[in-house]
């Protein structure tokens, strides 16, 4: 009996830790929603409240459309990206990667940053299509839907890009030469082979994408205007402002009862399991008409690509046709770093002023950020939160991965679910829950309660990362091992942690980002002086543009790119 | 590497019944040269291949055999040369309009289409109507015993069955030329034999054009008409299995199919000088200089003679309907004879002495 629950034990610690800080107060912000104020009866008035104005109706609108639009232009945007990085030769793939990862991780506060002093009326994009005279008076896209859709779909079309692509690598690479061979002209090839096999990467990307962005706040808040406004953003100031936790919590709900549909309608067609990067082209038996008029649309689709694509060809030379999807390629890449190029000069400025470009180059504003107090106290405690949280996520995830690779439970499927729910459940659900439960707890304020929560958000990354490294480890090593007369201790030490210490520390690295990132439960969590690096940042931000702001975005852009790239090359296996 | 006439005539012989419009040549590779970097994946090389005919080009790997294979299907361009199919310049026409039909060594079955899909792939891309496709898929997969299993996904079928698959997907649009890379490599021993069986009747049945790429010699002996011969990006021998086993005309072919026992030596004049002795050249020899006699296990007997070596046994191996006996010779060289069932073999480590008459053995240039 132990002896076959043995490895599954491993999984107690990280889902006792998840039904305590995850499970547990999401279910109570959804009771505290049907509860009546004071009296805590059951009642359903904090829907109907929401439902029945007409102002969260409109933000509940605003926020879908904005959603599905990012979506669209995040799959728009990222597709072809990925698609033209999948079929690079391994080793140039990459460091093109890398390129996709740096903008990822980057905290979103520093690329919203970056838009900010780049959409200005006097920023660089107004600044350069005046000097080329594309336009005689500057555009007016910040605080508009225009300024909201670019930072969105800029923030998550990483996203897109890292979950579509593992799919398209995994497509055997001989099955395109195989319908060449079988008489498919290229048109045919990408829609009915190519595109085909890649759909659940791209179902998952738009899940993944949509349902982060149903929950999102920071680019609404600073790129957008008051018709802007996001359900996260009406969530945030019920609770700080008007102390609504009913209402608030009957918002969320609706936010996640969004999110889960949406994943439950993507189950249906795709499988989950496509969203860990797993690649599955198994379809599912009874969707023979789904799957018939799906086939009739794509082969409509490839045949006007083909007709389309030999006019081009006679048109401009299929030389020039060749070159298409590269300049598209580098141009989503461009669009990828361009921020983040624009606040680095930023950062040196020896101006008051954010003017770009900079009048002139000094270290003033970084001098200003490691003489304040305020500033450094906040980096500080920021780094003991990620350290903490890494030590913590690293543990449980790696655990629970260990459980997961080594048990044949018929659980296991369960277990891979909720530790990946932290990352389906939108973050300021998480948040907002976790908010009132560390309110009972006396958490709030407290570098403890940031470590708890932040170890929430960043377990999924843990346990990811550490299931992909002991699926490809040879658990024969360590019968060799004990073969070879080596304990059991040994075995551990000596075998199974040297071989895994790549991925421990690429799950640690990871966890640490994630947490250093955070400002959603910071936003709650953190109060008056235990203010993190985020949450100082976003208070400034909200308050007042200031160099000291570019200064404190070149740190911590070049903190994460370091952890990062160290984060990468010890997650792949050497040689 | 042009065939004579003679050979070609015994060839069809062989056969049994002449395929389809007879001799013709459906395939011409005119100096065909491949590099890649420093590396030479190609020789310029020439190459016939006769319409109806399974021709294998057997050889070890890197011996440029899979780049000969690609250049022809259209996969790889070459660096100079000519092809030719059906008479018609085919070097630089795109992969997709080549009607050449491949057999990939993983299957490369679509996972998202069903069998009967898989197999309808080819017809769909050239226009056909659905009622054709259908018909025609039909008769393909009951060609190979799947006719029951075409609403099936490939993930569900087993090795063999995936292997029909992709026979079936390329015969239904009855190429001008099938061209099969290792198609077996993946199956075991038994299942190998039998899909070689299956191979043999589609060709027969549908007189298919096949070129064959294996590492496997006794699957190119028991499969091909001809067999080409590759080694170091070149082509080392080209004939019919019985030509390429029985006159080898390099030491590699002799190695390479079959085992047989090679005495080194230096031709001097109607002998050949070795250190195991001289022995008479076999008629017809024109090689001078350093050269080899090659004998074939089943040619050596044991026992003196006039030509005849001495050496110590070795080994023995019983493989049921012969016992193989290797014996090592004075300088070390390895020498093997086949013994008839029922003999009992020497034991090891006795003399042993074994002879052969000399028209039977070959001799090639070293």
């Amino acid at each position: 009996m132990t002896r076959r629950l043995g490895p599954a034990l491993y999984a107690v610690p990280g889902i006792a830790f998840l039904a305590v800080f995850f499970l547990y107060p999401v279910l109570r912000l959804l009771a505290l929603s049907l509860q009546a104020e004071g009296t805590g009866e059951f009642t359903l008035g904090h829907y109907q409240h929401a439902l029945g104005t007409e102002v969260y109706l409109r933000v509940l609108g605003i926020t879908f459309t904005i959603a599905a639009e990012t979506t669209l232009g995040a799959l728009l945007l990222g597709y072809p990206l990925a698609h033209w990085l999948a079929r690079l030769p391994e080793a140039r793939r990459g460091w093109l990667v890398m390129l996709v990862m740096i903008p990822f991780w980057t905290s979103y506060l520093v690329k919203t940053f970056a838009w900010m002093i780049t959409l200005d009326q006097n920023g660089v994009m107004n600044r350069m299509l005046l000097a080329t005279g594309a336009v005689d008076t500057p555009l007016e896209v910040l605080h508009g839907r225009i300024g909201v859709m670019i930072g969105m779909v800029h923030a998550m079309l990483p996203l897109a890009v890292l979950t579509m692509l593992p799919v398209m690598v995994a497509v055997d690479r001989q099955l395109p030469r195989a319908a060449g061979t079988l008489g498919a002209p290229p048109g045919q090839v990408f829609w009915r082979v190519q595109f085909h096999l890649s759909l659940p990467g791209l179902a998952a990307a738009g899940l993944l994408v949509f349902i982060t962005s149903l929950g999102f706040f920071i680019t609404p808040a600073l790129l957008g205007g008051p018709r802007d406004t996001m359900l996260a953003q009406l969530v945030i100031s019920q609770v700080q402002e008007m102390m609504n936790w009913g209402l608030a919590g009957a918002l969320a709900v609706m936010m996640l009862a969004a999110a889960l549909v949406t994943c439950w309608v993507y189950d249906r067609l795709f499988g989950l399991s496509t969203v860990s990067g797993q690649a599955s082209a198994k379809p599912r038996r009874g969707q023979a008409a789904l799957r018939t008029a799906g086939l009739s649309i794509l082969s409509a689709v490839a045949a006007a690509h083909v007709a389309l694509g030999s006019a081009m060809a006679r048109l401009v030379g299929r030389r020039v046709l060749g070159w298409l999807l590269p300049a598209y390629a580098a141009l989503v890449l461009l669009f990828l770093g361009a921020p983040t190029l624009v606040v680095v000069p930023m950062g040196f400025t020896d101006s008051s002023f954010l003017g770009f470009p900079p009048p002139g180059y000094s270290l003033r504003w970084f001098e200003v950020y490691f003489g304040s107090p305020l500033w450094l106290g906040a980096t500080l405690r920021s780094f003991i939160v990620a350290f903490g949280t890494a030590c913590l996520a690293t543990l449980l995830g790696g655990l629970a991965a260990l459980a997961l690779a080594r048990s044949q439970s018929r659980w296991q499927g369960a277990i891979f679910a909720l530790f990946l729910a932290p990352m389906i459940v939108p973050r300021i659900v998480v948040a907002l829950a976790l908010f009132y439960l560390f309110a009972q707890l006396g958490l709030v304020a407290t570098e403890a309660g940031l470590v708890l929560g932040h170890a929430v958000l960043a377990l999924p990354f843990t346990f990811v990362t550490m299931a992909a490294v002991l699926k490809g480890y040879d658990w024969r090593l360590d019968q060799a091992a004990a073969t070879l007369g080596a304990t059991r201790f040994r075995i551990l030490t000596q075998v199974t942690v040297p071989l895994l210490k790549g991925g421990l520390v690429a799950a640690f690295l990871f966890a640490f980002i994630t947490s250093f990132d955070d400002l959603t439960v910071a936003l709650f969590v953190s109060g008056g002086v235990t203010t993190t690096l985020p949450k100082q940042m976003w208070d400034d931000m909200i308050l007042q543009l200031n160099p000291t702001l570019a200064a404190v975005s070149v740190v911590v852009f070049v903190l994460v790119t370091a952890l990062l790239v160290t984060a990468e090359r010890l997650r792949k296996p050497k040689g | 590497m042009e065939r004579q006439p003679r050979r070609r005539g015994r060839t069809l012989q062989r056969l049994g019944a002449p395929l389809s419009s007879g001799a013709g040549v459906k395939l011409r590779i005119d100096g065909i040269a491949k590099r890649y970097g420093p590396v030479v994946a190609l020789e310029p090389l020439s190459l016939e291949v006769r319409s109806g005919e399974l021709l294998t080009i057997l050889g070890p790997s890197g011996s440029g055999k899979t780049t000969l294979l690609q250049v022809i299907c259209g996969l790889v361009e070459p660096d100079a040369g000519r092809l030719f199919i059906d008479g018609h310049d085919r070097t630089v026409m795109p992969v997709h309009q080549r009607e050449i039909g491949l057999v990939f060594q993983n299957y490369a079955l679509f996972p998202h289409l069903t069998v009967a899909e898989n197999v309808g792939f080819p017809l769909k891309m050239r226009g056909r109507p659905a009622g054709e496709i259908r018909d025609r898929v039909a008769t393909a997969l009951t060609m190979v015993q799947l006719g029951h299993l075409g609403g099936r996904f490939p993930r569900e079928l087993s090795g063999g069955q995936q292997q029909r698959v992709a026979l079936a997907r390329c015969f239904v649009y009855q190429p001008a030329i099938i061209l099969m890379d290792e198609p077996l490599g993946a199956l075991d021993r038994q299942l190998r034999e039998h899909m070689q069986i299956e191979i043999k009747r589609l060709h027969r049945e549908t007189g298919a054009t096949i070129i064959y790429v294996t590492h496997d010699q006794e699957e190119a002996l028991a499969l091909s008409d001809r067999i080409c011969l590759m080694n170091h990006a070149r082509i080392e021998q080209v004939g019919t299995p019985q030509e390429i086993y029985e006159h080898p005309r390099t030491a590699f072919t002799a190695g390479f199919i079959g085992t047989s026992t090679l005495l080194r030596g230096q031709v001097e004049g109607d002998a050949l000088a070795t250190p195991h002795g001289r022995f008479a050249l076999p008629p017809g020899s024109t090689a001078t200089g350093a050269a080899a006699l090659v004998i074939r296990p089943e040619h050596l007997r044991l026992g003196p003679g006039p030509n005849a070596i001495r050496g110590v046994v070795a080994e023995t191996v019983y493989a049921g309907a012969e016992t193989r006996l290797l014996f090592d010779l004075a300088d070390g060289t390895g020498a093997a004879l086949r013994l008839p069932t029922g003999t009992t073999p020497p034991e090891i480590g006795t003399e042993v002495e074994a002879h052969w008459t000399t028209e039977t053995a070959v001799l090639v240039p070293l």
